[in-house]
């Protein structure tokens, strides 16, 4: 009796404090500490990073990684209020591209997802066998920075006064901009119609601009009624153009008879800046051989952007658009530094487009 | 449009009215009243009472109703107040029996104008573009139906003004011009006597004319300034329009949207090689330049 009641407390400490073990992420850095081939290394840091245990996850990369805890953390987890902050590692798809008896190189595809959608971030990872386990080699982090400065903006802002409601009927109003739709073109893709075009604000105000369309049968009737959504550039400065992109999930083009436009833009409060530049785009093949059309974003500003959006329209070579696609950047935009972008082209479209057009939708933290 | 927020009581006091009128006309053949075929808008009058003894007095008006108790063989009066709408009125008075009549109220001196210029900004040069409708009302907002003379005054910022006068057809005056070929604002006054409303107009730009950038190389960058960008008729786009630059060179593409700022636009690029580098504003295209040769 007296020795099977200190087996059984032995065995409940034991099973107690394994519990424990696992949970304080104890198999993860087992794992991560005892990792047996580069993939598991790789596999093990993802999960820490997962977790958001960046401390650890910094702790088991290898030696001759060229970064510290703070930019480790600020490149995975994000700063500056960019969409990385909002986001958080969904998935990581582990592929081995060469190994040796000591080194490896290895490609991981992180899958983040965010409020604005998915976003993927491919890297290849130098892995170095160190004892019994392999290690990430974590590369320095190329975070650009312009010298302490003070930039002068002289921007130009647009408020608006609107009608006091108090008035008579009658009383001195100011009218909404004056929009056009410049292009519009239906296409048929897998599954469903896209209607895409580009809209102009022709008036000497901003604009906040929101473009629908209906699709018609032959009788008239409506068979669906779409807006674009966050495919398009929303404000619009005087005499901007902004490409548009409206989808109809399964609707079929042979049922689509005509179609109905309609473009509503309200005065707004705007700002013209920031301006940003963006520069050396180029068509080119991604790491998982897609079609991307890349390039560099330069807020040409004094205050950081936090959150970028890319807008690309592709004409064919009688000018007409036949795509619009558009990608966030999880990076915020800081004052004068370059921040690289893709975005995804089908690979039909890549075979016809001759020409294309960048514009870059922004948001600012008011606080900044 | 006053009495908008009256409208379910008044709609109330409508049907009371009507079913009176259906109900009491087999009453109204005694004495006949006398009242005036019509009166004007706020006009207190009276309609005298034959006859002895007490009985109920009605007005239907097109908004209201009125009722109380009158002594016959005496002067009734209708106060100002009883008959500010415009319309059609019954006046019913029931003692042994009922009689009724109806009169016209109509629209006093005119008093105020609703004046609705279209648009708040227009471009310049654009034929038939400017639309001005006014209302003419009286001082207790009824529609003033009797033809007027109601006088366009238009001021613009430069130039000599000028006048138009147009008579209102059922209520209202109405007239379209030609926005001027010079920007800025422009006052239109609508008067009618000694009543009056002024509105303001902004004709701004109209889209650029002949857009020219020129290039100045430093090292690898360039600077795009474009002349001061102006419409056809030489006025010049205002600050804030969005001009776009784009070049191509080796590196690929690139473009910047930039406001004007101060009527112009200036922006700049590195090169790298040879470059081409045009530019636009809306959909109008200006000028290319070509730097270090061909592409």
């Amino acid at each position: 009796m007296k020795w099977g009641l200190v087996a059984f407390l032995t065995v409940a400490t034991v099973v107690l404090v394994a519990i424990a073990w696992l949970q304080s992420g104890g198999l993860k850095q087992h794992a991560m500490f005892a990792a047996v081939t580069p993939e598991e290394a790789v596999q093990a840091l993802m999960s820490q990073i997962q977790a958001h245990n960046y401390q650890r996850a910094y702790a088991s990369l290898d030696r001759s990684s060229d970064t510290d805890l703070a930019s480790f953390t600020r490149d995975m987890a994000g700063s500056d209020g960019s969409l990385r902050t909002y986001s958080s590692l969904q998935t990581a798809e582990v592929s081995p591209l060469h190994a040796d008896r000591d080194q490896a190189l290895v490609r991981v595809r992180m899958n983040w997802s965010s409020a604005l959608g998915s976003l993927d971030d491919v890297r290849d990872l130098h892995v170095r066998r160190d004892g019994s386990v392999w290690r990430v080699v974590w590369p320095k982090p190329a975070f650009s920075a312009v010298p302490p400065q003070v930039v002068s903006v002289n921007y130009l802002r647009w408020d608006v006064i609107g009608r006091n409601t108090s008035q008579n009927w009658g009383a001195q109003e100011v009218d909404s901009p004056k929009v056009r739709i410049t292009s519009m073109n239906a296409i048929s893709r897998p599954g469903r119609v896209v209607i895409l075009g580009e809209v102009e604000n022709e008036d000497t105000v901003p604009a906040y601009l929101n473009v629908n369309a209906t699709l018609l049968k032959a009788d008239g009737s409506p068979i669906d009624e779409e807006g674009s959504f966050d495919l398009i550039s929303h404000v619009l400065l005087p005499k901007q153009v902004s490409p548009y992109r409206i989808d109809f999930p399964g609707v079929r083009m042979d049922a689509v008879k005509s179609v109905r436009m309609d473009a509503r833009a309200l005065l707004v409060s705007a700002s013209a800046d920031p301006v940003i530049a963006v520069s050396d785009q180029a068509l080119s093949k991604d790491g998982l051989d897609r079609n991307v059309l890349k390039g560099e974003l330069v807020n040409q500003s004094g205050r950081p952007v936090n959150i970028a959006q890319v807008l690309a329209a592709y004409y064919d070579d009688s000018g007409k658009v036949i795509w619009v696609s558009d990608g966030y950047v999880d990076q915020a935009l800081m004052p004068q530094v370059p921040v690289p972008f893709a975005v995804d082209i089908p690979n039909d479209i890549a075979g016809r487009l001759k020409n294309y057009r960048v514009i870059v939708n922004h948001y600012t933290q008011a606080s900044n | 449009m006053m009495r908008t927020s009256r409208g379910d009581f008044t709609l109330c006091k409508r049907l009371t009215g009507l079913a009176l009128l259906c109900v009491l006309p087999s009453w109204a053949r005694a004495a006949e009243l006398q009242v005036p075929a019509s009166v004007e808008a706020g006009q207190a009058f009276s309609i005298p009472l034959e006859g002895s003894g007490q009985a109920t007095f009605y007005l239907l008006g097109p908004d209201h109703v009125v009722k109380r108790s009158v002594s016959l063989g005496s002067e009734l009066p209708i106060q100002s107040g009883d008959v500010r709408t415009a319309g059609r009125y019954q006046v019913i008075v029931c003692g042994s029996s009922c009689t009724s009549a109806g009169f016209e109220v109509k629209a006093a001196q005119p008093a105020h104008l609703s004046f609705f210029l279209h648009p708040s900004r227009v471009p310049v040069s654009t034929p038939g573009s400017i639309d001005a409708t006014a209302f003419v009302f009286d001082r207790y907002f009824n529609l003033v139906l009797t033809p007027a003379a109601v006088d366009f005054q238009i001021t613009p910022a430069s130039g000599a003004g000028f006048s138009r006068q147009v008579s209102t057809r059922h209520g209202a005056a109405w007239m379209r011009m030609d926005s001027t070929p010079h920007e800025g604002r422009v006052q239109v006054t609508a008067v009618l006597g000694n009543v009056e409303e002024a509105r303001v107009i902004q004709q701004v730009a109209a889209e650029a004319c002949a857009l020219r950038m020129k290039a100045v190389t430093s090292g690898d960058m360039v600077t795009l300034e474009t002349e001061p960008v102006r419409d056809c008729s030489g006025n010049a786009l205002p600050d804030g329009t969005v001009v776009s630059f784009t070049k191509i060179d080796k590196a690929g593409k690139s473009t910047v949207d930039t406001p004007i700022k101060k009527g112009i636009a200036r922006v700049q690029f590195s090169v790298r090689g040879p470059a081409q580098i045009s530019v636009a504003c809306g959909v109008v295209l200006g000028n290319e330049v070509a730097l270090g040769g061909k592409l």
